[in-house]
């Protein structure tokens, strides 16, 4: 299996006022194509710390990051977004949709980043949307659609340009217990028939058992790392 | 082209959330609208002016005034001078051989206003008999031409509008003498519309003051004109200056036309960095409101080139909304409507604003100056926000 995702002796500090304040301590990492990883830890452990240095939402302060080939602790910040628009599919845990935009909009989104037509974007909205189940919602706004529905969309919207990762921070935080069993469904299937990478930041034990691989972080270390069989 | 795409996805989602910013955006339209609306209405006074001045005079007619004065007002010409005049080389001559001009004077006459009353300066010009072959263009409108040595005036048509007491029958009383007014007339709706006239000799007869001040002479051609002017420079027995009746008026009309352009530069300078605040605090809650939003799309891939120039086009429309509201007040309530200022040696002069197109167009690009300094900095905002920070921030 070749690593999709390596980090080797990652740190990053953050400064309050005029104190640096390390919130992860050399990190290394490895991520391999095909995995579904759960990133467990206590709130502050720098869980969506780490998740955005993958993501490339962020620099490290030291170490390598390297995703999907490329060394995004080295890109400069214009390249980095394109770099995101080409690989990371995002999913949050309040959604994030745009709220002037309807459902199949918001999905068209990342695809204004390609050079799609506009029929062929088309295509890929209502196909993104019935693998989320909800294609008869496509003309509704975000506020029309319940929080269950709403973290559908944003799936739909962060696979609908198949990207090379899918990372997901708290993506059943916002949800009650049925809504959030739905969610990690589908994500679990999009791992499993579609061999979705995908890097899922909870602190939810129930939501981690979907996950083939679980990681916990505690005070910006890595710790008892475990495998489970698919 | 991909460019061109997030520009406009961005800026279409801006848009589709105005409705929600309704009326923070309109004290931009409404500060940008002021701005142009004054610029362009004060402006239009003195472009209203220069074309007044500039259907005044005629390139084949001449005024003499004596050397080194500015205006006719500070001129004086002795009837000895006037005599030497006539025998200029270039003067046109009518059909009975006699040279076509008018050896003239004026005096102030203190008028009032039909709008509010008040008082005003008019010019009564005492002008020759050949007044009507010198100035072909003066036709009489209502009543008749006056008639010499019986204190009989002819009143210019935007006069006769602006002034009180200048219906034909109606008596003028000034030093002493009563002027009635026996006719109406017009000269195309150049400056001598706003004045009076009479008859030059019976005028000076009144008050005793033995001399003219200019004289106005109608040249064979335009091209008449450096012949006519060097004759009366060598004649050793006159001291005076030469001028083209058009240049001359286009001088008098200078200086005003330019302090009223720095009027209209300052006060809506004033009223355009105000009107730069207002576009910056809009745009500025703007972006706030849209902070979330700017973040995820930041993270899906989108530019910051994308934000800053959705900010801008964003500050940009509601700029060219408030310029064209703005060029349109100008043009509906002020385009024609007349002003009447006293200034230039001229008296009280009537003339009509004038909002031109070009007027117009320097108005909405005011706006869009306006709008650009305004958006500028919320855009390099949106542009820098750092999308890490900006996402945890719910
Ligand atoms: N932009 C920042 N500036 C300063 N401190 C930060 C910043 N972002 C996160 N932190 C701190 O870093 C630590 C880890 O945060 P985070 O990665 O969000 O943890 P988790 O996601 O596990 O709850 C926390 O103590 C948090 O306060
Ligand atoms: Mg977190």
């Amino acid at each position: 299996m070749t690593a999709l995702v390596t980090l080797r002796n990652v740190t990053k500090s953050y400064v309050r006022g005029k104190q640096k304040v390390e919130v992860l301590h050399g990190v290394d990492l490895s991520i391999e194509t095909g995995e579904f990883l759960a990133l467990m830890g206590p709130s502050g452990s720098g869980k969506t710390t780490l998740l955005n240095l993958v993501a490339g939402l962020d620099q490290p302060t030291s170490g390598e990051v390297l995703v999907a080939g490329d060394r995004i602790d080295q890109l400069s910040r214009g390249s980095l977004s394109d770099w995101r628009a080409r690989h990371i599919g995002f999913i949050f845990q309040f959604y994030n949709l745009l709220p002037v935009l309807t459902a199949e909009a918001n999905v068209e989104v990342p695809l204004l980043l390609t050079s799609l037509s506009k029929s062929e974007r088309r295509r890929r909205v209502q196909l993104a949307l019935e693998l989320v189940g909800l294609a008869d919602r496509a003309r509704h706004k975000p506020n029309e659609l319940s929080g269950g529905q709403q973290q559908r969309v944003a799936i739909a919207r962060a696979i609908v340009s198949d990207p090379t990762l899918l990372v997901c921070d708290e993506p059943t935080g916002d949800l009650d217990r049925q809504n959030a069993e739905e969610i990690m469904n589908l994500l679990q299937a999009l791992n499993r028939s579609q061999n979705k990478t995908i890097v899922m930041v909870t602190h939810d034990p129930k939501a981690a058992e979907y996950a083939s691989r679980e990681l916990h972080l505690d005070k910006g270390r890595l710790t008892n790392d475990a495998r489970r069989a698919a | 082209m991909k460019m061109f795409r997030q520009i406009g996805a961005v800026t279409g989602m801006n848009f589709r959330s105005l409705p929600q910013r309704v009326s923070t955006s309109l004290v931009v339209v409404i500060g940008i609208a002021g701005v142009v609306a004054v610029l362009v209405s004060v402006l239009a006074m003195s472009t209203g002016l220069i074309q007044t001045m500039e259907n005044t005079g005629r390139e084949d007619r001449a005024i003499v005034m004596r050397n080194g004065s500015i205006a006719e007002t500070s001129s004086a010409l002795d009837r000895d001078s006037a005599r030497l005049i006539v025998d200029g080389a270039g003067i046109k001559r009518d059909a009975q051989g006699e040279p076509i001009l008018s050896a003239e004077t004026m005096r102030i006459l203190s008028l009032r206003k039909k709008e509010d009353d008040s008082e005003v300066n008019a010019i009564l010009r005492g002008v020759g008999p050949k007044l009507q072959q010198l100035r072909p263009e003066l036709k009489i409108v209502e009543g008749r031409m006056f008639q010499p040595a019986v204190t009989e005036i002819i009143v210019g048509k935007s006069a006769h509008a602006q002034f009180k007491g200048l219906n034909i029958g109606d008596v003028v009383t000034s030093r002493g003498a009563n002027w009635t007014v026996v006719g109406i007339f017009e000269t195309g709706g150049d400056a001598h519309e706003s004045s009076l006239m009479t008859d030059a000799e019976t005028l000076i007869s009144i008050d005793k003051r033995g001399a003219f001040q200019s004289v106005t002479a109608l040249l064979e051609s335009p091209a008449a004109f450096q012949a006519f002017k060097d004759s009366l420079s060598s004649n050793p027995g006159l001291s005076v200056d030469v001028v083209r009746e058009r240049e001359y008026y286009q001088q008098q009309s200078k200086t005003l036309s330019t302090i009223i352009s720095v009027i209209a530069y300052v006060v809506g300078g004033i009223m355009a960095v105000g009107a730069v605040f207002a576009a910056l605090n809009t745009m500025y809650s703007a972006v706030s409101a849209r902070l979330q939003e700017i973040a995820t799309l930041r993270a899906l891939g989108f530019g910051s080139t994308a934000m800053v120039m959705s900010v801008l086009a964003e500050a940009l429309v509601l700029a060219l909304i408030g310029g064209a509201i703005g060029a349109l007040i100008a043009w509906l309530f002020f385009n024609g409507n007349t002003v009447s200022t006293s200034g230039g040696g001229m008296g009280q002069m009537v003339f009509e604003l004038s909002v031109s197109p070009q007027l117009m167009i320097l108005g909405i690009v005011w706006a869009c100056i306006i709008g650009v300094l305004g958006g500028l900095f919320p855009a390099v905002r949106a542009a820098r926000l750092p999308v890490a920070m900006a996402l945890r921030a719910v």
